[in-house]
């Protein structure tokens, strides 16, 4: 579980770097007064040419996010404006907009959502004709006309934020000193500072999240590995006895079953790592919007904590083993 | 603590008592057991129900402490013990054969051979004599089976063979063939037979049959917590 959800939060930030980075712009700028991640607040498309005169710019592209429920969105683009930053959405079927209510989707949604040219998708209460199906790795899943979504949501004249295209890259830093200097409040990164805090601790409640799951499955490891042997130490009586007749010492007996715990808890984190490529293949199949990849560095955590859970929870019971009567034990049916 | 000699008798027992207490009732399980074995005795315990051989066979075992009275297991004074001394009585020289075999069902005969040795402190193979042990035995080809696969005479076998592994200097057996049809009980006591004489085992066997009973080399019966015969 742990290494699951940690696999998935990491692939999901991962597939947004890939996304944010295959736009292929130089500088992001977001509303002022909004967060880094998060799409929650818009700002004038009029700002746009203001951007544009700034020396060196070479293309300015305004997007729209409208969040669909989940982490699902939509985003409106000028397809233009989109084309002159990132260089064209390379179309696999289809071609680009046509009529107001027209979307187009990456391949990565057509195979999960299996669509086609021609198909219809349902998004934000609206039946979207899709017009063409491109190749995934650029900003969004799908894309709609920015003056339509804007018209949809009564955010006509807003963006959400704006990409900029500078004629040499190696001019960002002094670009964006510039802006900031010009426009005081707006967040105005370079993309590779918007991508370097594309992490665990930026995304909103994400680290929280973890810690809960990793807490979950501590208590969770606790609880099943302690009913669990508290009942093998049950059913085991009669054996506990038969060791204590041996000459067997507490600790021996302590030692056997926290051996045999920790020899289960290994046998489960493998068993959970093998499995994390099994959730990995679901969701590729079934949900290829999410990612999951696999988080090698986790394994030894993971472990870790099933190691000590499962600890914890079979010390009382190895206790109570270690404890016992050997005469009652014996005669124990 | 003394080293025993040769002809200090293995186990003496004087005036021993041994009181349980249920809820607010005190019963005497024992009541002045006086008595002694010598090295290298074969002794039958006979008695009725009730009659405290239960209870002797776990307080000479170490399984638990006498109330009173005085108990001196191959030279050591088993009153004076602490629960520590005690396991290590059971581990070096006291050997346990029950009536229901009390084997391990998870592990192999030869596994349940040697978890005895590993509570010993003894992981390497058994020593020679023992191989021949195995022999006289007769289960060296049944080793490797688990309990479930072996009939009672076999598990009980493998029982004796664990409990002389290590070479105890007392062998306890309680009911030994309480469990078996009469042709494995006959093997069974001619094995123990068969080691007290080759080996010079000092065997301590608890029955209330007295054909089992016929083969050690003296007959203590009980009573009501006491010796009434010996």
């Amino acid at each position: 579980m742990i290494l699951t959800l940690v696999g998935i939060s990491q692939g999901m930030l991962a597939d947004m770097q890939t996304r944010a980075r295959g736009i292929g712009a130089d500088i992001l700028i977001k509303a002022p007064g909004s967060s880094i991640i998060g799409f929650s607040t818009n700002f004038p498309e009029k700002f746009l040419t203001v951007f544009q005169r700034e020396p060196h710019v070479k293309a300015v592209a305004g997007v729209l996010v409208q969040p669909a429920g989940g982490i699902d969105s939509v985003t409106g683009i000028d397809l233009k404006e989109f084309s002159d930053v990132s260089g064209g959405l390379t179309f696999v079927e289809g071609g680009p907009f046509q009529q107001p209510l027209d979307a187009i989707i990456d391949t990565v949604w057509a195979k999960q959502k299996n669509l086609k040219p021609g198909g219809t998708i349902n998004m934000l209460n609206r039946d979207w004709r899709v017009c063409g199906v491109v190749a995934s790795g650029k900003l969004a899943h799908m894309f709609v006309q920015r003056p339509v979504l804007q018209d949809l949501f009564a955010n006509n004249g807003k963006i959400t934020m704006a990409y900029v295209k500078l004629d040499d890259s190696s001019r960002t830093q002094a670009t964006v000193a510039s802006l900031k200097s010009k426009l005081t409040d707006f967040p105005i990164l370079s993309m590779e500072e918007f991508l370097s805090y594309l992490t665990v601790d930026n995304v909103p409640m994400l680290r929280p999240f973890i810690l809960v799951v990793i807490t979950l499955g501590v208590l969770i490891g606790f609880l099943v590995v302690f009913l669990s042997m508290y009942t093998a130490v049950l059913e085991r009586t009669r054996e506990v006895g038969i060791l204590k007749a041996l000459g067997a010492s507490p600790a021996y007996i302590v030692g056997i079953l926290l051996r045999e715990t920790a020899l289960l808890a290994i046998a489960g984190s493998i068993t959970g790592i093998l499995m994390t490529y099994g959730t990995k293949w679901i969701i590729e199949t079934f949900a290829p919007s999410m990612n999951q990849v696999i988080v090698p560095d986790w394994w030894p955590i993971a472990t870790g904590i099933a190691i000590v859970g499962a600890m914890l929870g079979a010390t009382y019971p190895g206790l109570k083993a270690a404890k016992q009567d050997a005469i009652e034990a014996l005669a124990y049916d | 603590m003394t080293s025993p000699s040769a002809n200090q008798p293995i186990i003496e027992t004087h005036d021993l008592r041994k009181i349980f207490r249920v809820g607010d009732v005190e019963v005497s399980a024992l009541r002045g057991v006086s008595m002694s074995v010598a090295r290298g005795e074969f002794v039958a315990i006979s008695g009725p129900s009730g009659s405290g051989k239960s209870t002797l066979f776990n307080i000479l075992g170490g399984l638990t402490p006498p109330t009173s009275g005085s108990i001196d297991i191959n030279g050591r004074d088993l009153l004076a013990m602490s629960d520590s001394d005690r396991t290590n009585l059971r581990k070096a020289t006291v050997g346990f054969v029950f009536q229901k075999y009390n084997l391990l069902p998870t592990l192999s005969a030869a596994d349940n051979i040697a978890i005895a040795r590993n509570i010993a402190g003894k992981n390497g193979p058994p020593d020679a004599e023992f191989q021949d042990v195995l022999k006289l035995l007769g289960i060296a080809s049944r080793l490797h089976h688990k309990p479930r696969a072996l009939s009672g005479g076999e598990q009980q076998r493998v029982a004796i063979a664990r409990a002389i592994v290590n070479h105890p200097a007392i062998l306890l057996a309680d009911e030994p063939t309480g469990n078996l049809d009469s042709q494995n009980s006959e093997a069974v006591l001619h094995l123990l037979q068969d080691l007290n004489q080759r080996l010079g085992q000092t065997i301590l066997m608890i029955t209330h049959n007295p054909e089992a009973a016929a083969f050690a080399h003296r007959t203590i019966r009980m009573r009501d917590g006491r010796v009434v015969e010996d």
